[in-house]
């Protein structure tokens, strides 16, 4: 479909479901923002790491898929998890430890799964989730069944050797699994640029003889059309893609951190090219949405997540029974 | 003297012995201008430069093989790791080529450095990021493992685990970075091996390393209150541990409790309380040995669940009392 006169979406999407994308990114970035808050209260314990500024990547890649379809997650995973169908209430009630959370409170920001929507779960080990994800692409292969798993992972998870050997699995077996990087430039300090010697982080499928894409991370259109391309060849059997997006991180990596590393000069520029701006921009063109609507759908994911915040905490807390529930199956 | 944080004592150690030794270098993942993940190397890049306060990627592996490796061919690398849990990626380098280097090659060759990192849960980091691995290391024969649980010891043990010739592992305490305590300014070594006697006693001995040093020391408090009067040993590295020092207290006040955060099950503390069974102080023990350790769980989120994980000051005055009561 020809959005606009620079944008064409590819694969096949409603126009509620185009709408329905734009509400998404609301909830990722209002989520933790206020999940931002909140740590800066000191109102939630342990740490996080915020999306805020890379909702594109997150609901522009898991916009073509279904509850069969499975993802796995980073330390930097609410939006993933929002894109891949979780509730606001049962997240926030897990970053508040209570029993309604999606772990029961016993997992917190860096572990939240929704195994049922097909969430694989976020991870605390940087490219922890990327071997997972070629297991989980194995099973689809071996039980001749036709999900596609999609591994979001960071630039900085591609020095670790899990990465290189997980992709160069999925490669030699053909296996139906989408790897996306979301270079945000840097890792928690470390700037990609110094820390490998390749221009793009796509140019390293090559090694492993799978495509390469590097894509626009900001720019959601741009993201499902990528997406649709390495999800036909995955479905067809025609092995991996790993898919570069472009993008970047508005708030320091975790909690506390100065970030000495980067200007704010750099962070303004980034800044400008806001992925939820510049998706209202081309629907309001596409003639799909209008400035009021838009800050409707603005207002009622703000409530949506106050809500949560309500349901979070009116939540009950584990008991100390709950301490050695779930070690074992 | 001064008095610095745990924290300042790490750093200080490591600046002092740079400033000396050129062989001398630090690497690991964000250590650079971000100051490392628990801020332990915030100024060193500004002082050394990045050739010897070397920001790496995030390659676990690499780097602990890199550390091995240069080692072996002359240099003096203290590796940081960010978080305890992912010593898990650095282990086969430890383990398989660290550790055995000197001895398969017939007493050729050595592989002086450290590998320093924060363990210890009570953060909120949860399951993958709070993890008391130190029995682990323990095990293997060639590495040596180090627990300061005070900023003076921090500080000395660090000087001597920089000038051991073998691989250290050196466990800092994430909640114990800001404490501090007196240090002096000057270099000192505190001998690998020589535990230390943070309260005598004559009732019963708690023998507890890093943080549960603490907890025991406020639980003592607690007992003398009641008239009953601890021994807290902490025997500051573990490999290689001072038995006598241990054995001596328990000679002297007949009954033990031994005291780790780490998952009880398999923890050092099965190692201590066979040692003392084996020792000349079993014919001296009035009271079954007793230890205390993590819930046989991972580290949960919610808090009140962390805080049950591991042992606290009533767990250790409850196990004190029914050790007295057995007596
Ligand atoms: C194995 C491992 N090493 C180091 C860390 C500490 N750490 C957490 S996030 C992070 C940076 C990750 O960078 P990147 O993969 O680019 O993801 P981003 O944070 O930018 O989303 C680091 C070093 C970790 N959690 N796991
Ligand atoms: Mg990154």
């Amino acid at each position: 479909m020809q959005l606009t006169k620079e944008k064409l979406l590819i694969p096949d999407l409603s126009n509620d479901k185009l709408i329905d994308l734009y509400k998404q990114m609301w909830q990722i970035r209002l989520f933790d923002e206020k999940v931002d808050e909140f740590f800066a209260k000191g109102m939630i314990h342990g740490t996080t790491h915020l999306a805020v500024g890379q909702e594109a990547s997150a609901a522009g890649v898991c916009a073509l898929l279904t509850v069969e379809d499975k993802i796995t997650s980073t330390h930097r995973g609410h939006g993933h998890c929002i894109a891949k169908g979780a509730t606001a209430d049962k997240m926030m009630a897990e970053l508040f430890g209570r029993t309604t959370g999606y772990c029961k409170g016993k997992g917190g920001s860096m572990h939240i799964a929704d195994v049922e929507m097909g969430n694989l779960g976020a991870n605390g080990i940087v490219a922890g989730g990327i071997p997972l994800a070629v297991g989980s692409a194995l099973t689809a292969k071996m039980k001749k069944l036709d999900y596609v798993t999609v591994c979001f992972f960071g630039d900085g998870a591609t020095n670790e050797g899990s990465f290189h050997e997980a992709v160069n699995l999925a490669a030699i077996w053909d296996l139906p699994v989408i790897f996306v990087c979301e270079n945000n430039q840097y890792g928690m300090s470390g700037p990609i640029k110094e820390m490998a010697k390749v221009e793009h982080i796509a140019d390293r499928a090559g090694a492993y003889g799978i495509p390469g894409v590097v894509a626009d991370g900001n720019d959601i259109i741009e993201m499902i059309n990528v997406t649709d391309e390495a999800i036909n060849r995955a479905r067809s059997g025609k092995g991996p893609t790993l898919i570069e997006a472009k993008t970047y991180r508005w708030k320091g990596h975790s909690k506390s951190d100065a970030k000495k590393y980067r200007t704010r000069e750099e962070e303004q520029e980034w800044r400008k090219k806001d992925p939820i701006k510049r998706y209202k921009e081309v629907l309001i063109e596409a003639g799909l949405l209008t400035e009021e609507k838009a800050e409707e759908i603005r207002l009622a994911v703000k409530q949506e997540i106050e809500d949560a915040v309500k349901f979070a905490e009116e939540s009950p807390a584990p008991t100390l029974d709950d301490l050695l529930t779930d070690v074992y199956a | 003297m001064r008095e610095i944080t745990y924290l300042e004592a790490v750093r200080e150690a490591m600046s002092q012995e740079m400033r000396k030794n050129d062989d001398v270098y630090i690497l690991g993942e964000d250590i650079g201008v971000y100051g490392g993940a628990f801020g332990v190397t915030r100024g060193m890049i500004e002082e050394f430069g990045p050739e010897r306060v070397r920001n790496t990627p995030i390659s676990e592996a690499g780097i602990a093989g890199a550390a091995v490796g240069s080692a072996l061919t002359g240099m003096r690398p203290i590796l940081e790791l960010q978080f305890s849990d992912f010593i898990t990626i650095a282990l086969d380098q430890m383990v398989n080529q660290a550790a055995k280097i000197r001895y398969m090659y017939g007493g050729k060759g050595k592989v002086p450095m450290v590998l320093r990192t924060p363990s210890g849960s009570g953060t909120g980091a949860a399951a993958q990021h709070s993890q008391s691995l130190e029995a682990w290391v323990a095990h293997i024969p060639g590495l040596k493992v180090v627990q300061p649980s005070t900023a003076y010891d921090a500080k000395g043990l660090l000087k001597a685990a920089m000038d051991d010739d073998n691989p250290v592992i050196f466990y800092e305490h994430k909640l114990l970075y800001k404490t501090s305590s007196d240090v002096p300014e000057e270099e000192y070594s505190i001998p690998l091996g020589k535990a230390d006697i943070k309260r005598e006693g004559t009732d019963v001995t708690i023998v507890a390393t890093a943080i549960m040093v603490h907890k025991s020391l406020e639980a003592a408090k607690e007992l003398e209150k009641e008239g009953i009067s601890v021994e807290v040993v902490d025997p500051r590295t573990i490999v290689p541990l001072d038995e006598e020092t241990i054995v001596n207290s328990v000679k002297k006040t007949g009954k033990v409790i031994v005291v780790h955060e780490a998952v009880k099950r398999g923890g050092i503390g099965g190692e201590i309380a066979s040692m003392i069974a084996e020792s000349e102080a079993f014919d001296y023990l009035d009271a079954p040995i007793k230890r205390l350790g993590g819930a046989n769980s991972p580290i949960p989120y919610n808090p009140e669940l962390e805080k049950a994980h591991v042992p606290q000051v009533p767990d250790i005055i409850k196990a004190v009392k029914e050790t007295l009561n057995r007596a």
